[in-house]
């Protein structure tokens, strides 16, 4: 994934490292509510991956069916999407992906479309660890057949027409988790900045990145008291650090942070995420620990917020496969037929 | 087979004279016992003296215990079909030895393991006592061995009975055991001892008898599956996901087999594929779709039951135009089934597979070296045509061992349809837009990602969209893309493979069938052909129809379509799309989970001609 673009001197202003505006990875006007959070991610995606610099054309996008598989259309215009089918998003980037592995994928679901239809598609992702950003839109409901309950609803939860969720949620980094993801993390569509750190980091990370992002409904699921919104996360938010990113090109100045309170993890590509302490000190790359956190989180009701787990180095799986530095889709007849004089072998190996 | 002891034989009554290569042989065993090493080491010594030969495995969906038969069918004629007779019977299975007893065609032979005590209640047939336990005992193998070498026991008593050479058994044994010396020196020993044994000690009563021939040059002994696998190879297959399913999974490890010895890349000495055993089928078909939209060559195998939970993604390639290719190796259906038996039943579901309006290409392989023919071109068709492209294999097919033409590598480059690259966009100025007809046959032109053009980019989507791929709900987008979509299924037409022609002599008869049951309708045809009825016969080889078939129908007062369904699909089909033609068309379909045989054919048809 060492697909950082090369840094330009002086850029011109407005632009980035590779000489692009901000316009370059914009998309279509938003058809979402105004005020949904999914906006607010998108913004984000746009802001990060301009400050990234990447090129768009070397992003590609995935979505599977919901309002938040709706936003792709809604940033990186010039990138290639797919919008698939319900709960199958992870199979189709795990196909596509293979065509270029220099290509970043990002993927972009919701509540319903991860954890209740394509947990299981979800999950087997998460396993194989396959190179991609994994956001998970999360607002607890279903929005484009207005306002069910979905999986991650919180039990005891009240939603007009719909009455009281009895079920216990599925809390989506745990899922993660429990599938040995590499990169976990969970925000708020509430707190921009952090949101924007996580993305600039996961599309750094070798590796799935799931990015469980609490996104409110405005329209169906907003009330004051619920996990999933808005007023919740801004009076409830707990970060577990303040994240930033610092690109590999970038030199850290490590000084400007007090001794013992910082803790770096370099990734992949050289790039760092800095996360300094706050109330308390918490390890990301200590699987037993994030566990315990969030079942913790859970039993309390905690809107934990932050890096929740990083294992930069496991292997991917591309890693897997012996596949040559030019992406397979641009293999012509020549290296992918094998040559006429085999025939006669292969008929030999047969009885 | 378990219909043969209500079939009167009209032949070998007689054991005056001897029945040379024009017989079948049925071994019953207990399913797990390793007898298929046996049943395939009889079966390739027989090909490799010239014979022509087939085989049919009728098994249990079970690993260890159940009873399971094998058929080996010698024809001098070269017919391949199943055939109802039991000629010969070997029985190995006390479970099964009353109805193996049974099933012995009247003066055939019937060979058993001493070990079972049962009586011989018949005297229109000749028995034979083989001392399979004494001599596996005997073999030089562990203890724990001894029961899968036991039925080694078997081949060199039916060598030795029947005249097999022993050279053409160990060759069998060679390629079985991939040389590897021990196996094929204890395995072969105890051929060789029971053959010495049955010389010494059995007198030949029953008329049976094999001759070396020269019927079986230029042909090869393999499996469709394994075809299958590798056409796709020579196919340039880049991508390949997969869920086990019988009886489909051994296309897919065919492909892991053969990939890494054809396909390493000449350039880097790298794979230049990628196989991935995906969590179910909903995923296979989704990796497949997605690596079939980013340029790769892309496939899934599997049976009626995988095919259905593709159904979904099957409608999202159609209308996405995402290139695909799906080998369903069919079994028998609805749900479960049968599956480890045979069928045509997934051709309507497959044809139409996917809710709104949706309509596939399939190709229908009639020989398994049609299925490496179609491993190869599906890729070509799909690509072309930037659309879902089915493979209908079946059981039989897939899994039997057939003699076969060899394999012929592909007789023209490959076809990777109308893909934009960047130089291509620079030529065009970045002028060029997703679902627009430029070309008038309903096939748009694609970029796939990792262009790096500014203009390349897209957004694939299942939801309505217009000629520049934006979302749209416009009524009248939404039906220019549908009617440019069956402009291109009309254009699907002049390129998928045309029907296989076979004429008789001023026939009035027409027979249309397709896939594994093409041996059957061979033969039905010579039956047929004996007894003073004429026919033409159209083997179809895909979907959407060619106009070949309506010309055909035409030329006929009649048309029987022959299949392996319930419901008569085929035929179904051909009176939907020809319904000026309704009338002509007569389906001949039946399915009990076997091979078809000549005589069904023949004694369907002729009990409609007398109507």
């Amino acid at each position: 994934m060492a697909t950082q673009a090369t840094p330009t001197v002086s850029p011109v202003p407005g632009t980035n490292a590779i000489g692009l505006t901000r316009a370059d990875y914009k998309g279509a006007p938003s058809t979402l509510c105004q005020g949904c959070g999914h906006n607010s991610i998108s913004s984000q995606i746009i802001a990060a991956t301009f400050e990234l610099g990447l090129l768009p054309e070397q992003i590609v996008k995935f979505s599977g069916i919901g309002c938040s598989s709706k936003s792709p259309t809604y940033f990186l215009g010039r990138s290639f999407g797919f919008n698939g089918l319900h709960g199958r998003m992870p199979s189709l980037a795990e196909g596509a992906l293979f065509a270029d592995t220099s290509l970043k994928g990002i993927g972009v679901s919701g509540d319903g479309d991860t954890a209740s239809i394509g947990l299981g598609q979800f999950k087997h992702l998460v396993r194989r660890n396959l190179p991609i950003v994994y956001i998970v839109e999360n607002n607890g409901v279903y929005g484009l057949t207005k306002g069910q309950f979905s999986a991650t609803a919180e039990r005891g939860l009240e939603l007009k027409k719909q009455g009281t969720n009895p079920y216990v949620p599925i809390d989506i980094c745990m899922e993660a988790l429990a599938s040995n993801a590499s990169f976990v993390a969970r925000s708020f569509a509430g707190d921009p900045r952090q949101v924007k750190e996580l993305i600039k980091a996961a599309f750094s990370h070798n590796g799935v990145a799931v990015l469980d992002i609490i996104s409110p409904c405005v329209t169906f699921n907003n009330q004051e008291q619920t996990i999933h919104s808005y007023t919740f996360g801004k009076a409830h938010e707990e970060p577990l650090h303040e994240i930033s990113y610092v690109p590999a090109r970038e030199e850290i100045t490590i000084e400007d942070f007090e001794e013992g309170t910082v803790r770096e993890v370099t990734l992949h590509d050289g790039s760092e995420i800095i996360l300094k302490k706050l109330d308390k000190y918490y390890d990301p790359t200590d699987r037993g620990e994030a566990l315990h956190m969030l079942e913790q989180a859970e039993r309390n009701g905690w809107l934990i917020t932050g890096l929740i787990y990083i294992n930069p180095n496991q292997p991917t799986l591309f890693d897997y496969y012996d596949l040559p530095d030019t992406p397979l889709n641009r293999l012509g007849e020549d290296r992918l037929r094998p040559p006429r004089e085999t025939i006669e072998m292969v008929n030999s190996w047969m009885f | 087979m378990t219909h043969s002891t209500a079939v009167k034989s009209t032949a070998h009554k007689s054991n005056s004279h001897p029945v040379v290569n024009d017989f079948c042989i049925t071994v019953g065993t207990v399913n797990g016992s390793g007898s298929q090493t046996a049943n395939l080491t009889l079966l390739r010594a027989l090909f490799r003296m010239g014979i022509p030969v087939s085989g049919k495995n009728i098994f249990p969906s079970n690993i260890q215990g159940l009873p399971t038969w094998y058929t080996i069918r010698v024809s001098k004629d070269g017919y391949l079909a199943r055939v109802e007779r039991e000629d010969i019977v070997v029985a190995m299975n006390p479970v099964s030895f009353g109805h193996d007893l049974a099933s012995v065609t009247p003066g055939g032979a019937f060979y058993y393991a001493d070990d079972m005590k049962f009586p011989i209640t018949r005297n229109d047939i000749v028995p034979y006592a083989m001392p399979v336990k004494q001599l596996a005992r005997e073999a030089d193998v562990p203890p724990s061995l001894r029961d899968y070498i036991a039925n080694m026991v078997y081949v060199g008593v039916l060598a030795q009975m029947l005249g097999i050479d022993l050279e053409r058994i160990l060759e069998a044994l060679n390629f079985h055991f991939k040389g590897k010396e021990k196996p094929i020196r204890s395995n072969f020993d105890v051929v060789k001892a029971a053959a010495e044994w049955a010389s010494a000690n059995l007198e030949k009563r029953d008329p049976y008898r094999v001759e070396r021939m020269n019927a079986t040059e230029g042909y090869i002994m393999t499996d469709g599956n394994t075809a299958a696998a590798l056409g796709a190879i020579y196919g340039g297959v880049q991508f390949a996901a997969w869920y086990p399913i019988t009886p489909a999974s051994s296309l897919a490890e065919t492909l892991n087999e053969y990939l890494p010895q054809l396909r390493k890349d000449p350039v880097t000495g790298k794979q230049t594929y990628a196989v991935v055993q995906a969590e179910d089928e909903l995923a296979a078909v989704g990796m497949a779709v997605g690596a079939g939209w980013a340029g790769l060559r892309a496939m899934t195998s599997t049976s009626g039951p995988g095919l259905s939970l593709m159904t979904e993604y099957a409608g999202l390639a159609y209308f996405a135009e995402v290139p695909v290719v799906i080998w369903d190796v069919q079994r028998v259906g609805p749900s479960t089934g049968l599956p480890t038996r045979t069928a045509q039943g997934d051709l309507t579901m497959a044809y139409y597979m996917s809710h709104g309006d949706t309509q596939h290409v399939l190709l229908l392989p009639g020989s398994v070296s049609e299925c490496f023919e179609f491993g190869w071109r599906a890729f070509d068709l799909a690509e072309r045509l930037q659309t879902l492209v089915i493979v209908l294999s079946d059981l039989d097919l897939g899994m039997n061992q057939w003699m076969t033409e060899k394999f012929t590598y592909p007789d023209r480059p490959m076809d990777r349809g109308k893909v934009l690259w960047e130089k291509d966009l620079e030529q065009l100025k970045g002028e060029w837009h997703r679902y627009l007809d430029v070309d008038g046959d309903g096939i748009t032109y694609r970029t796939v990602p990792g262009n790096r053009h500014p203009r390349a980019g897209w957004f694939a989507r299942g939801t309505g969209h217009n000629e520049y791929a934006t979302y749209s709900e416009s009524p009248q987008d939404w039906e220019n893309n549908m009617l440019r979509l069956k402009k291109k299924f009309e254009t699907a037409r002049q390129l998928v493979p045309k029907p296989v022609i076979a004429e008789g002599k001023g026939a009035k008869i027409g027979l249309i069938a397709y896939g594994s049951t093409d041996p059957a309708v061979n033969e039905a045809r010579d039956l047929l052909s004996a007894g003073g009825v004429e026919t033409d016969y159209l083997r179809l080889r895909a979907l959407p129809l060619n106009t070949e078939v309506n010309e055909f129908i035409q030329a006929h007062e009649r048309t029987y379509v022959v299949e392996l369904n319930r419901d008569g699909q085929l035929c179904q089909i051909l009176r939907a799309e020809l319904p000026a033609e309704a009338d002509r068309l007569h389906s001949l379909a039946h399915i009990d989970g076997l091979p078809l045989t000549a005589r069904w054919i023949v004694q369907k048809l002729l009990a409609q001609e007398e109507k």
